[in-house]
């Protein structure tokens, strides 16, 4: 029998979905091998792996818009994080079992991401009070200041997920010349807009928050504005490209984004 | 003029919330809603509302309301609290929770100490008239959006009312409805309980966890036998779901709430049980609890059965009967004693 579900080991859930998979490709490994995770009795999770890398990525946002292109009854939300898919779902709907059967044959079908992201430009001064962590990347890295910011500028970056603060992106990803871990002390105050990395990862603080990663400047750009149609910018697929601007064009800019007048529109890329 | 309520006192906490803000989770934005949903729930439905509607969630203290509308209707649930109407000749009506009262321009509606309960809810008939932001009116405050202003009330507030005027008719009581903090936890293992010895598995579910000072509209930190990790304590973000107990590298679990990040990086033992989540955010510093192990199946069923007897809460409405405990008689005992006592007002009950 496929789903065994009702036994009294919750892991059954995902132990059988392996077997599915066996079944389907019973002379070769699955392709896409996925586990169901139980998260409580609202939530499932699909996870795809245990590390940030993109292929994994993309099978995650290809299976977020597989279920909603299909629509399955009962599933309230979805988080596409790094390596899985968190499926909120409403159990007076639907059950763990008939979720899992429903989403299966998605995840077979589910190749790479045929996203179209958005790639948004944003504008970002660097060092100085914006970007206190500068000098000591450059340091540890042993780069210029100036080759940090090109380094950090001459990449597209893809927005793997949201998370952390509304709006934050974690981006990915940056060069390998850059790559640092957290700072060892975090921050407790680290100012909206600041543009940050930690390993090969980058961000943009959305909000004020507390922040452990290196500062290395700003951006005008409000990644969350509750004022805005669309409170948050950056959707997980998009590219974001920083392009470098003086102190005094970000003050001008700043302004303009605290009045709400600062619209920023992306151009549209192929995945 | 817009009918309002004046905030005289605004309590030590207090925001508006209604079940949450539902499906923007993956842009990093969190649910928030109601710590305790069933008192919520309750509330709303003593008023004649959506069980839904925003209302007023208060902690340790709560506020003092100027009614600047013809007449308002509100109901209080959570906790052992009650609350006073206060007319401005002078007359003092006690309501305990869970009963409906009206209160007409010029009244005071009074509440104290939060008790016996993290949170209380206060709901007005017909609901606050504020603007919900992206679908919820709950508040964030750590993110500074919904509810009013994004922030917990402040004296000098006026919280717009839909209503102006409700019709006077018979109040009504819920009896029966079970706001008891949480003694037993139910969840479910996963989906990092992978990360976990077998011996920290065992000892999280057979022993007892003390709820430290660490306690927020955020999450709970508990105190207890130490988790220990199998695998490291750094996992690759991944989402959270209501209830996710994670357990940092203190090796002591977290269970998160209503503000809880949508994701985290920190593995996730166990998932609490959806109808367990109100009892917990009922929770107080200090109290114990003890986690015990379910299946999905189980979990899922006790879902349906709990949903199905909220649905059915309207029809369990009772009246305040006028001959039962006369409230204005209590109300004037009161005025003369200072004291109230039920069986005097009521005898033979």
């Amino acid at each position: 029998m496929l789903w065994p579900l009702t036994a009294h080991d919750n892991r059954c859930l995902y132990g059988v979905i392996d077997g599915f998979f066996a079944l389907i490709h019973p002379m070769m490994q699955p392709p896409l091998k996925a586990r169901f995770l139980p998260a409580g009795d609202t939530a499932l999770v699909v996870e795809f792996g245990d590390t940030a890398e993109r292929a994994l990525n993309d099978r995650v946002l290809a299976l977020a818009d597989a279920i909603t292109a299909v629509g399955i009854d009962g599933v309230v939300e979805m988080v596409p994080t790094f390596r899985s898919l968190m499926i909120h779902y409403d159990p007076s709907r639907i059950g763990a079992q008939a979720l899992a059967r429903a989403v299966s044959p998605l995840i077979g079908k589910a190749g790479a991401s045929s996203r179209h992201g958005r790639l948004w430009r944003l504008p970002a001064v660097y060092g100085g009070e914006f970007g206190p962590d500068l000098p000591e990347v450059a340091e540890r890295t042993g780069f210029s200041e100036e080759a940090v910011v090109q380094l950090h500028t001459g990449v597209d970056y893809h927005v793997y997920t949201l998370g952390f603060l509304p709006g934050y992106p974690y981006m990915g990803d940056g060069p390998e010349e850059l790559a640092l871990p957290r700072r060892e002390t975090p921050r407790i105050r680290v100012p909206m807009g600041s543009v940050c990395i930690a390993f090969r990862q980058a961000g943009v603080y959305s909000l004020e928050s507390p922040g452990g990663w290196h500062l290395l400047g700003r951006t005008p750009v409000r990644l969350f504005d509750p004022r805005r149609e669309n409170a948050v910018l950056l959707a997980p697929g998009d590219k974001v490209r920083f392009e470098p601007i003086a102190a005094d064009a970000f003050r001008q800019l700043e302004a303009r984004a605290a009045s709400g007048e600062l619209e920023v529109k992306p151009a549209e890329v192929s995945a | 003029m817009r009918p309002v309520l004046q905030v005289v006192q605004p309590g030590l906490s207090t925001t508006i919330q209604d079940l949450g803000r539902i499906g923007s989770q993956r842009l990093g934005i969190p649910v928030s809603g109601a710590l305790d949903a069933t008192a919520l729930r309750g509330a709303n439905v003593l008023v004649g509302n959506p069980q839904g509607t925003g209302a007023l969630e208060m902690a340790v203290l709560g506020p003092q309301l100027l009614v600047e509308a013809d007449s308002v209707r509100v109901a209080l649930a959570g906790g052992a609290g009650r609350l006073v109407v206060e007319s401005e000749d002078g007359r003092r009506r006690e309501v305990p929770a869970l009963t409906s009262v009206r209160a007409v321009r010029g009244d005071t509606i009074k509440i104290g100490a939060v008790a016996g309960s993290a949170v209380a809810y206060l709901a007005v008939e017909g609901g606050f008239d504020i603007a919900p932001f992206l679908g919820s009116v709950s508040t964030y405050v750590r993110g500074g959006f919904g509810g009013l202003d994004g922030r917990a009330l402040a004296a000098g507030d006026a919280l717009p009312l839909r209503l102006g005027e409700v019709e006077a008719r018979g109040e009504v009581q819920l009896r029966n409805l079970d706001l008891a903090p949480a003694v037993t936890v139910r969840v479910v293992l996963g989906p990092q309980d992978d990360y976990f010895t077998a011996d920290a598995i065992e000892a999280f579910l057979s022993s007892e966890y003390v709820l430290t000072r660490d306690a927020d509209r955020m999450g709970l930190r508990f105190e207890g036998a130490l988790l220990a990790h199998s695998k490291g304590y750094n996992i690759v973000s991944d989402g959270i779901a209501p209830g996710s107990i994670q357990v940092p590298g203190s090796g002591q679990p977290i269970v998160l709430l209503a503000d809880r990040q949508t994701t985290g990086g920190y593995p996730k033992i166990a998932t609490v049980i959806s109808i367990d989540l109100p009892a917990l955010g009922r929770l107080t510093p200090g109290a114990k609890v003890r986690f015990e192990g379910v299946t999905i199946d189980v979990a899922q069923a006790a879902r349906r059965e709990f949903e199905a007897m909220m649905a059915g809460l309207p029809g369990r409405l009772e009246a305040v009967r006028p001959d039962g405990p006369d409230l204005d008689r209590l109300y004037d005992s009161n005025l003369i004693s200072g004291v109230t006592d039920a069986s005097a007002a009521c005898p033979g009950a």
